[in-house]
């Protein structure tokens, strides 16, 4: 399936979960957010939350500002 | 040296300066700056996760979780469905409800779209987030959002990044007198005697990013922006003299060698 993580599209397996996704990106989990389809994901749904062909995927963390 | 705490939402702090952590030339940098502050409190903006550079760790890696509180903005924001979506991204990523909401109205001042904070701080504050607004130096507005249930504002001094200083002393001074949560000055501040003298004012704290990151030595100028503001909470709560048209003298006036 294709998925748009970040504004980029992506070929996944099939019914891959959030915490899959992030473990395929190397991204920890502790440390970030995820929307699917403008619907954020609580951290303790990662692993249970399955992700479908067309869903939007944002994921955003902390970076420097004022 | 004494100084009353700076408490917000029910939460105590030493420190009256809160520091941004943008803009730095490097995280070592940064960590450098933050330390020679003395800040408890310091910004961060919400980014999507680079997806090919996240090999190479993120900015909090660099920062000791239980030494300084994030304070997530919601920088580049304009409009409240912007921000309101921006605030609880940050409360999942970092787990606490306290934010800076900024809703910006222009590019070019960056100034707030008030309309717009107010919109989003209701939406937030009744959602249960700790909102501390940057706002215009509006007394009417800064009021609105008390009611709203803010717990504190943070009108801006001069534009963002402008290092201008405190150009506006009396509104800052008036949003103090008509309001009870605490007024952060935010936005403006160039150098180390524009934070004393937002502190002098009465000013509960102060927050800036550009005038540290921006300086020749960054280390350096957050260490003086603390001695800056300590230095003018100190001159506050000593209570200066009045000013006067003329002099007094500082020596006896009687007993003077004789002629």
């Amino acid at each position: 399936m294709t998925i748009i993580v970040n504004g980029e599209a992506r070929q996944m397996a099939d019914g891959i979960t959030v915490r899959q996704l992030l473990d395929e990106l190397q991204i920890p989990p502790t440390r970030v957010a995820v929307e699917v389809n403008l619907e954020i994901i609580p951290k303790s749904a990662y692993a249970e939350r399955a992700l479908q062909d067309a869903d939007k995927i944002e994921i955003v963390h902390f970076v420097g500002g004022g | 040296m004494s100084q009353g705490k700076l408490t917000i939402a029910g939460r105590e702090f030493n420190s009256r300066l809160m520091v941004g952590t943008g803009k730095y030339a490097s995280n070592d940098q940064m960590v450098a700056a933050l330390e020679a502050s003395g800040a408890e409190i310091i910004t961060v903006a919400v980014r999507r996760v680079n997806l090919a550079e996240m090999g190479k760790g993120c900015m909090l890696d660099f920062i000791d979780p239980k030494k300084y509180t994030l304070l997530p903005n919601t920088a580049a924001c304009f409009t409240a469905e912007d921000a309101i979506r921006t605030c609880r991204l940050a409360r999942e990523a970092g787990l606490s409800d306290m934010v800076k909401l900024e809703v910006l109205g222009d590019e070019k001042t960056l100034f707030p779209d008030n309309e717009e904070l107010l919109k989003a701080a209701k939406v937030l504050v009744g959602e249960g987030f700790t909102v501390l607004p940057y706002c215009s130096d509006d007394v009417i507005l800064c009021k609105k959002l008390e009611q709203l249930g803010c717990a504190a504002v943070m009108p801006l001094a001069a534009p963002i990044g402008s290092g201008l200083g405190i150009r506006n002393p009396y509104n800052i001074k008036i949003i103090m007198e008509a309001v009870k949560i605490p007024v952060i000055v935010d936005a403006g501040v160039g150098t180390a005697s524009d934070a004393a003298i937002a502190m002098e004012l009465g000013c509960d704290a102060i927050l800036m990013n550009t005038a540290i990151a921006g300086a020749k030595d960054p280390v350096a100028m957050a260490r003086a922006m603390r001695l800056g503001v300590e230095a003018g909470r100190l001159a506050y709560e000593a209570g200066r003299i009045p000013k006067k048209l003329y002099a007094t003298a500082s020596s006896p006036l009687t007993d003077l060698i004789g002629s």
